[in-house]
């Protein structure tokens, strides 16, 4: 494990991972909107908006699985140090970081059952940037229809067919983070 | 000033954590009861643990806390819960409900209409709907997977049956997104038709039964009903005595035992502030 590894935490566990919490949770519950997260510096290529939400909601009971290029020693090191998270593959895992190329094919991650529909991964999909043009997308958390910078639609359709199963995303970019639970509906454009 | 024996908000951040994991699982699938670890709470079961739980995990230092107890802010569950986030969180409270960022309350949703940014947690006994219809939690977790929800409208026939009418007064049953039933916490049916595409974040924490679930802003949720009994919002046929309110939730308070009672606002922020802006009722200090 280098030095590196040990820095770019929370300084204020407390205190910035409730902030950080509330702007997931916005996210989340108020899909399509774009919302920004600060307080870790990961080391690359980890976004600071990923970095930031490993350390607000992983830890050793969450297993995370590390896509393509994340799949590094710099970024092991740093997730088993501040989360102590076991990194594992695509199948065992509750969260999943990667570029959305790196995290195909998508139907690889749990859905949950169904009589638990809760035990399914949540992606954190790292993205070059986020805007509000994109497919239009409706459901709960949206107001009439909303619009956002998607990597596809048709994963996100098919993963809406699986409702109430299928994979949450959050989608970062930099230090801007925007939800997209599976009970959002995509329209194909 | 935080009380510096505790970590924030009380809970230790792994305890935050998994209950902030169930909130997001909750919120992306509304309406369905996420189990979650609850801990013991510095209060008894049934005094809102399940409540304060999720109130500690997505409160910040920010944040400005309302707590109400059937609408009340100065009731003894209300009190206490907010005197319990001002010592171990430091954070601001008011009564005001257009001013709170977060409003935890026991069994009622202020008269007040919500706004986007505001999150409402309700403190809940018996998350499940069909539990007093099936007690076998094995049962009710068969029967939410296959949608069969064919036993809380048998629930509700009887009702009419015996009277004649849909009876059920509060803890109604609702339908969210045309898929899960979901129990709304003990509010009057009054408060039911608020549920839905509200602007505001509604979570609910039971603590007891260890079940945390969500309504995110914008949800459709339907109050169960038959086409030739719809679903009434009822409330007593009166005006508040206080403010002279006529859409308000109604309280009936005894006065006397020769048959004296009047009827006030059960939310008492509501019935202050119209009060404060010159409104009166039959006994109101404009009535006198």
């Amino acid at each position: 494990m280098t030095p590196e590894a040990l820095t770019g935490g929370f300084a204020d566990a407390p205190v910035q991972s409730a902030h950080a919490f509330r702007a997931a949770l916005e996210a989340l519950s108020r899909p399509a909107t774009i919302h920004s997260l600060h307080g870790a510096t990961p080391p690359e290529p980890l976004s600071v908006a990923a970095g930031v939400l490993i350390l607000t909601l992983c830890d050793a009971t969450t297993p995370v699985h590390l896509a393509g290029d994340h799949d590094c020693p710099a970024l092991r090191d740093w997730i088993t140090f501040h989360c102590g998270a076991p990194l594992v593959a695509a199948q065992e895992a509750s969260f999943a970081v990667g570029r959305w190329e790196a995290l195909q094919p998508v139907a690889r991650f749990a859905i949950g059952q169904p009589d638990y529909p809760d035990r399914a991964a949540t992606l954190i999909v790292e993205m070059p940037e986020l805007s509000s043009e994109g497919p239009r997308l409706r459901g709960p958390g949206i107001d009439g229809i909303a619009t956002l910078s998607l990597p596809e639609s048709a994963a996100f359709i098919a993963n809406r067919g699986l409702f109430p199963l299928g994979f949450d995303c959050f989608l970062t970019a930099g230090a801007s983070v925007a939800g997209l639970p599976r009970s959002t509906r995509v329209e194909d454009v | 000033m935080t009380d510096q024996s505790y970590n924030f908000a009380y809970l230790d951040e792994q305890t935050k954590r998994m209950i902030r994991r169930a909130i997001l699982k909750g919120v992306a699938v509304p309406g369905y009861q996420v189990p979650f670890a609850s801990r013991e709470m510095p209060m008894p079961y049934g005094w809102g643990t399940g409540g304060v739980q999720v109130t500690a995990a997505c409160l910040t230092p920010d944040d400005t806390l309302k707590v109400i107890d059937q609408g009340a802010d100065d009731t003894t569950n209300a009190v206490s819960i907010r005197k319990f986030f001002q010592r171990t969180a430091g954070v601001a409270v008011t009564e005001a409900t257009t001013e709170a960022t977060i409003i935890q309350t026991r069994h009622r949703i202020p008269e007040t209409a919500l706004t986007a940014g505001q999150i409402l947690v309700y403190q809940v006994p018996i998350p499940e709907p069909l539990r007093f219809l099936e007690p076998r939690e094995t049962e009710t977790r068969k029967m939410h997977e296959l949608e069969e929800y064919g036993l809380m409208h048998v629930k509700l026939y009887e009702d009419i049956a015996r009277h004649g009418t849909i009876a059920t007064a509060y803890d109604y049953p609702v339908r969210v997104e045309g898929r899960y039933v979901m129990d709304p916490s003990p509010i009057p049916k009054f408060d039911n038709p608020k549920l839905s595409d509200s602007p505001a974040l509604q979570l609910f924490g039971a603590g007891r039964e260890q079940r945390i679930y969500a309504l995110p802003p914008f949800t459709h949720v339907v109050s169960l009903d038959f086409d030739d009994h719809p679903f009434v919002a009822s409330k007593a046929p009166h005006d508040c005595d206080l403010c002279g309110a006529g859409e308000s939730y109604l309280d009936e308070v005894i006065t006397d035992d020769q048959g004296g009672r009047m009827f006030v606002c059960s939310d008492t922020d509501f019935c202050r502030s119209r009060v404060a802006a010159g409104h009166s009722g039959r006994l109101g200090a404009g009535g006198k």
